[in-house]
């Protein structure tokens, strides 16, 4: 899934959240933004968010109310953007292939872990770096930075 | 226990001894880039943080060459956003269309980065000043409002996985075919956060076009960066364009290492990665007749002065087919010079192609050549995801220039030798 499907070139003229959460994932599946509600969790598999560094993809996906993104794997810009801006990533090498459309999850993100409520599995995420912790903690980098001069 | 050249490049920009794999450091940037998609989001930030100078003014380079010249209002309205802040800080390296270009051709040309820099940019190409042998990694434009900021960026230490190159290169093998090669063998994540370090006997006939083409494309594999050791071929590069001084930087003996690939290089014929990802790569000899509406060169990638000479070479008193159309991007203004100098501008527009003025331009999508319900094309430039350069049920063969000229004379996709 890389940044070109999540939000195509052609909204790159913006990087308004209310413009670019209409367009999110367009080019994957059109209907997607009719078709999920606020809340809900987009679950991937390896490398997501791969290719252009555009932040609008990361904004695109949290503007659109998307929760959390649960992934086998992330490109490393898109890792450090969903961390940087505020938008909660986990990885899970395990949940991907345990889901489908639909289904119901409950996410602990201050615990890292998520339970399938069709069979009642819980699956733990890869532990967050501390740092990471603190930025997702801290809502974002610049927050962080801000919190770090006001010490 | 000794470091790679990345690891030590990244231990000099911090107060450390030393530093290995998984660590995470705050390291000082050199260059810290931005241009006219991802600056206006930085510069939001930077507001928002309550910034009002940015680090250092000859640190921050902001160069307008995605949508610019501006395709349209909006991007226009990026544009004055970014030209505007270069102003209001005096920014020493803003870069207006008429000297400008796409900037990971013209950091280099103009002498702005250099070996063992540390350089961040909000683009996900700027892994190409690692042919310098520089740290060059792509970020976000939050940390390029951090950058802006604090002068620097926090980074996990990466494992270096080292590729030795060998053999020959066969006639029309460039820097292009090599690097689709390798993302061929080891997929678009078989170097996730890694490093990637190119070294073996090959590197030294390996142009600084054919190292920046590779470096560029590393950020296909996942990795973080992409290093070539610095050579006498790198010193001729920079010695006549560096305004300050530069470190020659070499990888220890004892240096660890995640893996050591052996790649062949006699072995690989021009390559063709057919869509959509970049590591769908294979020889031309197992392309079968692929008819196509339109080629490009251009971009970060292949838009260089090495790359339209082979092209002309091969254009020269040929037409492109009636069918296809060929656009041809310098991806600098001092490119575009060069190539009017020498006529090869004159050659690209006898056979029937648009030059176009420097822009990143069709390569993402964004104006100068997007495609149309079900066209095809082959391409100089760095994907072939879907959609990336136009409708979603459009295709993109990625190539390198020897291979799209000789395409756009045969409508098809096909190799020079069969002209």
């Amino acid at each position: 899934m890389d940044t070109d499907l999540i939000i195509p070139a052609r909204y790159l003229t913006t990087s308004d959240p209310n413009i670019l959460d209409g367009h999110c994932m367009e080019d994957a599946d059109p209907d997607f933004v009719s078709k999920m509600q606020k809340g809900d969790i987009i679950v991937a598999g390896k490398n997501f968010g791969c290719g252009s560094s555009r932040e609008h993809a990361p904004i695109s996906i949290k503007a659109a109310g998307i929760s959390c993104v649960i992934a086998k794997s992330f490109a490393r810009i898109f890792y450090r953007n969903s961390f940087n801006m505020g938008l909660p990533i986990f990885e899970s090498p395990e949940l991907w292939d345990r889901v489908s459309d639909g289904d119901s999850l409950v996410v602990d993100g201050d615990e890292e872990w998520v339970k399938t409520l069709k069979d009642g599995k819980t699956y733990s995420f890869k532990k967050l770096h501390p740092f990471m912790r603190q930025l997702m903690d801290d809502g974002g980098l610049m927050a962080h930075i801000a919190k770090g001069r006001a010490k | 226990m000794g470091m790679t050249i990345t690891e030590k490049i990244l231990c000099r920009h911090t107060g450390l001894k030393e530093v290995h794999p998984g660590m995470l450091i705050n390291a000082r940037v050199d260059i810290a880039l931005g241009n006219d998609i991802t600056a206006p989001i930085a510069i939001a930030e930077f507001r928002k943080a309550g910034g009002t100078r940015v680090f250092d003014r000859d640190k921050v380079v902001l160069v307008p060459d995605h949508f610019a010249p501006n395709k349209d209002i909006a991007s226009a309205e990026q544009c004055k956003v970014m030209r505007e802040f270069a102003l209001e800080q005096e920014i020493t390296h803003y870069y207006e269309v008429g000297t400008a270009g796409i900037e990971h051709a013209l950091l280099p040309e103009q002498g702005v980065v250099l070996p063992g820099d540390l350089v961040i940019g909000a683009d996900s190409h700027s892994c190409t000043y690692g042919a310098l042998g520089a740290f060059g990694a792509g970020v976000g434009s939050t940390d390029l409002a951090a950058a802006f900021m604090t002068g620097e960026q926090w980074m996990l230490v990466p494992e270096t996985m080292k590729f030795v190159l060998h053999g020959k290169m066969k006639k029309w093998v460039s820097g292009k075919d090599i690097i689709l090669y390798i993302i061929g063998k080891i997929g678009v994540d078989g170097a996730l956060y890694r490093a990637m370090e190119f070294t073996g006997k090959t590197v030294q006939d390996l142009t600084m076009a054919d190292r920046f083409t590779i470096a560029n494309m590393v950020i296909e594999a996942g990795a973080k960066n992409g290093i070539f050791i610095p050579d006498r071929v790198t010193e001729e590069y920079v010695r006549t364009r560096a305004k300050r001084k530069y470190e020659l930087l070499d990888s220890d003996p004892d240096a660890a290492y995640h893996s050591v690939v052996d790649i062949d290089v006699s072995l690989i014929e021009p390559q063709v990665a057919f869509p959509p990802l970049p590591s769908n790569s294979r020889g031309i000899s197992q392309v079968s007749d692929i008819r196509i509406d339109q080629s490009v060169i251009g971009s970060c990638t292949n838009g260089r002065i090495e790359d339209l000479r082979i092209a002309a070479e091969i254009l020269k008193g040929r037409k492109v087919a009636p069918h296809t159309r060929l656009i041809i991007i310098p991806a600098t203004q001092e490119i575009f010079k060069t190539a009017l100098k020498e006529g090869l501008v004159e050659i690209f527009l006898e056979a029937n192609a648009v030059v176009s003025t420097p822009t990143c331009g069709p390569c993402l999508g964004g104006y100068m050549g997007i495609l149309a319900d079900g066209e095809k094309t082959v391409a100089t430039t760095n994907r072939n995801f879907v959609g990336r350069m136009g409708h979603r049920n459009s295709e993109i063969y990625l190539v390198s220039p020897a291979i799209a000229a000789a395409s756009a004379v045969m409508g098809r996709i096909g190799s020079p030798d069969e002209l």
